[in-house]
């Protein structure tokens, strides 16, 4: 059986498709893993290599891949909810409602994403610590910290127009007081919140507002500054490894 | 190629002159950074303009608040869809804003203790508009109010009045 099935995927690797796509013999050394690693688009901002002491749970707890596995659970379960959501008046607080109560799994998906986002905001706030803490951010990885902390605010802008999208009281009131302490910013604060909400009352413009930025702009951001903090740990030379963390060993 | 553009090249080779003279490829360069520059802020002028709304559908902030003889002396009446108090003393009327001035939380008049409470943060209010305690950083600003030709009060949202100001009816 193991045999068969081992015959059969080297026929697969064997074939014309197989090798023009990824264009390399079988990974059986450094060399050719490498090269595997190198020639995808998805493996290529992580190092070909790491040190043995920066897998272990000691030297991260794994808090930046816990964030983006859950960015990547809110990106997914979002997309879903989008298939039921009206990002207009009366449609809004109904469509919730009905994810809750109609929609097949609705409430599964829908309570998915409110706590993952909970989590995300709790995961990126104590990797931060970690990495602050350990001196995470000394040279060479000034850099990174300073997309980190860029990062956290669009995980915090996420979490408040998203916020807003289930239209009931507490979003309202939320986004109420939110966008009062912008325009308490100088000169410019009145400007921005009218732009941010479209008018000068949390009405239609403002949802429709907040759902654009939470479902295009913000997440587009995020995509964007996730690849180069990644990418940016590679080529600042990978974690920041301390003695200790040879399992306690100083 | 002809010999001015070969020129152009090598720029450490060409003794920068007192003259500060340019070659064509900084000019052409120099040309095409500021055309696209000022299109890069054209572009943020027309995309501020597109995103600040011309027209609002929101609702009037000029409202009838009927007749004088539905409130009577001595008196505090919330008007929940306009969030404002009409208040009537002896000397007349006037219209106090029911948003806090804090964070825009709606407040509620309380009789009992003779005072205008916000339930977000606890700012307290007189029911002049006047601040007892609380975060507010100004008290409740007091809206122009008018009678109309046929003899309903009228207030508008959008002036505010001096304290002093009352409509003597």
């Amino acid at each position: 059986m193991a045999t068969t099935l081992h015959s059969a995927l080297q026929h697969i690797r064997d074939t014309k498709v197989w090798k023009s796509i990824f264009r390399r013999g079988p990974a059986n050394s450094n060399r050719t893993r490498s090269l595997a690693v190198f020639g995808n688009l998805f493996l290529h901002w992580l190092p070909v290599k790491v040190r043995e002491k920066s897998l272990r749970v000691r030297a991260s707890y794994y808090l930046g891949s816990i964030s983006f596995i859950l960015f990547i659970v809110l990106f997914v379960t979002g997309i879903l909810l989008m298939f039921y959501y009206h990002p207009a008046a009366p449609h809004a607080y109904r469509d919730m409602k009905d994810l809750q109560f109609v929609v097949s799994n609705g409430v599964f998906l829908r309570n998915l994403h409110r706590l993952a986002a909970h989590l995300m905001v709790f995961a990126v706030f104590w990797h931060m610590f970690h990495v602050f803490y350990r001196g995470g951010y000394k040279p060479p990885h000034e850099f990174n910290w300073v997309v980190g902390v860029v990062l956290l605010l669009v995980t915090l802008f996420l979490s408040y127009t998203g916020y807003l999208l289930p239209w009931d009281q507490l979003a309202f009131w939320a986004v109420t007081v939110g966008t009062n302490i912008i325009s308490a910013m100088p000169v410019v604060g009145n400007k921005i919140r009218y732009l941010l909400l479209g008018g000068n009352i949390v009405g239609e413009n403002a949802l429709l507002r907040f759902y654009v930025l939470h479902v295009v702009i913000l997440p587009l951001i995020a995509f964007v500054l996730i690849g180069i903090h990644f990418w940016r740990v590679q080529k600042d030379g990978g974690l920041t490894v301390k003695p200790k963390d040879d399992d306690g060993k100083e | 190629m002809s010999d001015e553009g070969h020129s152009s090249v090598p720029e450490a080779s060409h003794p920068v002159q007192a003259g500060n003279e340019i070659t064509r490829r900084d000019f052409l360069n120099e040309i095409t950074l500021g055309a696209l520059g000022i299109a890069g802020l054209g572009s943020v002028a027309v995309t501020y303009q597109f995103l600040s709304p011309n027209v609002l559908f929101e609702p009037s902030t000029t409202f009838r608040a009927g007749n004088p003889d539905l409130y009577p002396v001595h008196s505090v009446t919330f008007l929940q869809d306009q969030q404002v108090y009409i208040v009537r003393v002896p000397e007349g009327f006037y219209a106090v804003s029911a948003v806090c001035t804090h964070l825009g939380c709606v407040t509620q008049w309380k009789p009992d203790a003779d005072m205008i409470a916000c339930p977000c943060h606890g700012s307290k209010f007189k029911a002049d508009g006047t601040k007892i305690e609380g975060p507010a950083p100004r008290p409740l600003p007091h809206f122009a109010i008018s009678l109309t030709a046929d003899g309903e009060l009228l207030v508008d949202k959008l002036q505010n009045i001096n304290f002093s100001q009352v409509l003597k009816v």
